[in-house]
C-alpha cells in the first residue's frame, strides 16, 4: 500500500529513508548553496571544516544542509534559496538581499566544505546554534547536528542539550575559533572524537 | 579477487540481518520504518554510521527549537519546465513516458502544502548524468533526469519523467540496483527531512539489493513501492504510478497563514 486516505488523527507510517547515494551532485547542489547571508553583511560569519568517516579518512561525497535562525533569533521565512531564471531554465541565485537561513553544500574532493552566513541569534532556552543535516553516500538515514558558536557558549548548564553532555562529547559541537568571523567545524562519522548527533522522537 | 564477494554471501547476510531484526520484533522491540544506518551488507555504511547513539531532543520542551521550522520555497526556485523531465532539452529523451505523483503527508494525514520536492534518476539506460558515473551504458543528451516542483494546496506532486533503467554498481560481484527515483523533501519542520527512493512494483531485482533490504520491515519497504495508477496514465502519452510520502518526526508548531502548512 502507498496509498493512504487523506485526514483521520490515525498515525501513517512513515516513508523510510534510503542514502542519497553517490550520484545526487547534479541534482542537490545549486550555486551559492554554501553563501547563505546576504552580501557584505556586518554579522557574517563563515564555518568551515572536513567531514571524517570511522577510519580518519575524509569523505568527499557529503551534502551538508545548514539551518539557523537570523542574528536576532528569528527563523527566516523567505524563499529564494534556489532562484531561478525562467528564461535559460538555469539558476539566477540567491538576490544577496533576502536571508533563507538555508544552506546547502557538498563536501570538496579533500572532503571540505564551508557555509558563509548570518551569525545565529539565541531562541527560547537554547543557546545560538545552527542546525546541520549530513547526508552521504553509506549513510542510510540522514543525520543531526548543531553548530555552537565560541563566544556564544553558554553560561555553563545555559543550553538544555550542551548541560547534558559529558565535556568531551560536548566539545564535539562548538566550532573552533579562526578569528575574522571564521569557524572550524569538523564531523567525525564514526570512532575517536565522534560527533554528537540529534534525533527527534 | 580470490576473496571477492558474491551474492549469495550478500544474500545470506540479508537474511541473517532480517532474522535478527524478526527475532527483535517478537521480543517486543518496536517496528523499525527506517533502515539502521550500521547495516553491513551494504558495504559503504561501515564506516560513515555513529558507534554512539543519537541524543534524542523533547521537542515538547521548546517550541522554539531551530529544527521545529523549515526553510521555505516558492515559485522563485522552480521553473515550469522542472517538472517535466521530457522537456529540459531540444529534442525528445529516449525510454518509456511516466507521470509519477502522489501525495506529500505528515503521518497525521496533513498535506504538506508549498513545500519543495526535489528528484533525480538515472536515464532509461541506467545512466546518471552525473560526472563520476562509470557505467559504460550510453548517455542521452535529451534528459538530464533531474525534477523540481512545488506541492500544492492538498500536498499534491507531479512529474513527468522517463523510467529509469537498473543498473550496476560494485558493492559485490553481479550487483545491480532496481530502477529507483531517488526524491529529497522538506516538511513543515527541519526534523521532517527525508531523502529516500521510490521503486517501481514487481521488479525482480528486490531481493538482491541491499540497499532497498537494509529497510528490514516487509510493510515498511514495500511503501516504497509506486503502485501502477491507471487513471494518472495519460492517453497516448504515459503511464501513471502513485506514491505518497509520508514525512517522519515532529512537524512545526507554527502556523502561517495562506502559506506553508498547519
Amino acid at each position: 500500500m502507498t496509498q493512504h486516505a487523506s485526514g483521520g488523527a490515525g498515525h501513517l507510517p512513515p516513508t523510510p529513508s534510503h542514502t542519497v547515494g553517490p550520484f545526487y551532485g547534479y541534482a542537490l547542489s545549486f550555486p551559492g548553496g554554501e553563501d547563505v547571508a546576504p552580501l557584505g553583511h556586518r554579522d557574517t560569519v563563515t564555518v568551515h571544516g572536513y567531514v571524517y568517516d570511522g577510519a580518519g579518512d575524509p569523505v568527499p561525497d557529503a551534502l551538508l544542509e545548514v539551518w539557523g535562525p537570523d542574528p536576532r533569533g528569528e527563523m527566516p521565512r523567505v524563499d529564494g534559496s534556489m532562484r531561478r531564471d525562467p528564461a535559460s531554465g538555469g539558476y539566477a541565485g540567491r538576490n544577496g538581499v533576502e536571508f533563507t537561513g538555508f544552506g546547502r553544500v557538498q563536501t570538496d574532493a579533500d572532503g571540505h566544505w564551508y557555509v558563509r552566513t548570518l551569525r545565529p541569534g539565541a531562541r527560547g532556552r537554547s543557546a545560538p546554534y545552527l542546525s546541520v543535516c549530513v547526508f552521504a553516500r553509506g549513510l542510510l538515514t540522514h543525520l543531526y547536528t548543531r553548530i555552537y558558536l565560541p563566544g556564544d557558549e553558554p553560561a555553563p548548564d545555559g543550553d538544555p542539550l550542551l548541560a547534558r553532555l559529558e565535556r568531551e562529547r560536548r566539545d564535539t559541537l562548538v566550532a573552533g575559533e579562526e578569528g575574522a568571523g571564521t569557524y572550524r567545524f569538523d564531523i567525525r562519522l564514526q570512532g575517536e572524537g565522534e560527533t554528537v548527533f540529534l534525533e527527534f522522537p | 579477487m580470490a576473496d571477492a564477494l558474491t551474492q549469495a554471501d550478500i544474500d545470506r547476510e540479508i537474511a541473517a540481518e532480517r532474522a535478527a531484526y524478526r527475532e527483535r520484533v517478537e521480543g517486543g522491540a518496536p517496528v523499525e520504518h527506517h533502515p539502521r544506518r550500521d547495516y553491513a551488507p551494504y558495504r559503504s555504511s561501515t564506516l560513515r554510521h555513529p558507534k554512539r547513539p543519537p541524543v534524542a531532543i523533547d521537542v515538547s520542551r521548546d517550541p522554539e527549537l531551530v529544527e521545529l521550522s523549515s526553510p521555505a520555497f516558492g515559485e522563485r526556485d522552480v521553473t515550469e519546465t522542472d517538472s517535466d523531465l521530457s522537456r529540459q532539452h531540444t529534442g525528445e529523451p529516449i525510454g518509456e513516458r511516466i507521470t509519477v505523483s502522489g501525495r506529500l503527508l505528515d503521518r497525521d494525514g496533513r498535506p504538506v502544502r508549498g513545500q519543495l520536492v526535489e528528484m533525480w534518476q538515472a536515464n532509461a539506460a541506467g545512466r546518471y548524468a552525473h560526472r563520476r558515473e562509470q557505467h559504460d551504458a550510453p548517455l542521452d543528451p535529451n534528459f538530464t533526469g533531474v525534477g523540481r516542483t512545488l506541492t500544492d494546496a492538498d500536498g499534491h506532486y507531479r512529474f513527468t519523467t522517463i523510467r529509469p533503467g537498473p543498473y550496476p554498481w560494485r558493492n559485490h560481484v553481479n550487483a545491480w540496483r532496481p530502477a529507483h527515483i531517488h526524491f529529497s523533501v522538506f516538511g513543515s519542520a527541519f526534523t521532517q527531512r527525508l531523502v529516500t527512493q521510490m521503486y517501481f512494483p514487481n521488479d525482480p531485482l528486490f531481493p538482491y539489493d541491499p540497499i532497498l533490504q537494509s529497510v528490514t520491515d516487509d510493510a515498511a519497504r514495500q511503501r516504497l513501492v509506486a503502485v501502477y495508477d491507471h487513471g494518472l496514465s495519460v492517453p497516448e502519452f504515459s503511464l501513471g504510478y502513485r506514491w505518497d510520502i509520508v514525512l517522519d518526526g515532529p512537524g512545526a508548531t507554527w502556523t502561517e497563514e495562506g502559506h506553508r502548512p498547519s
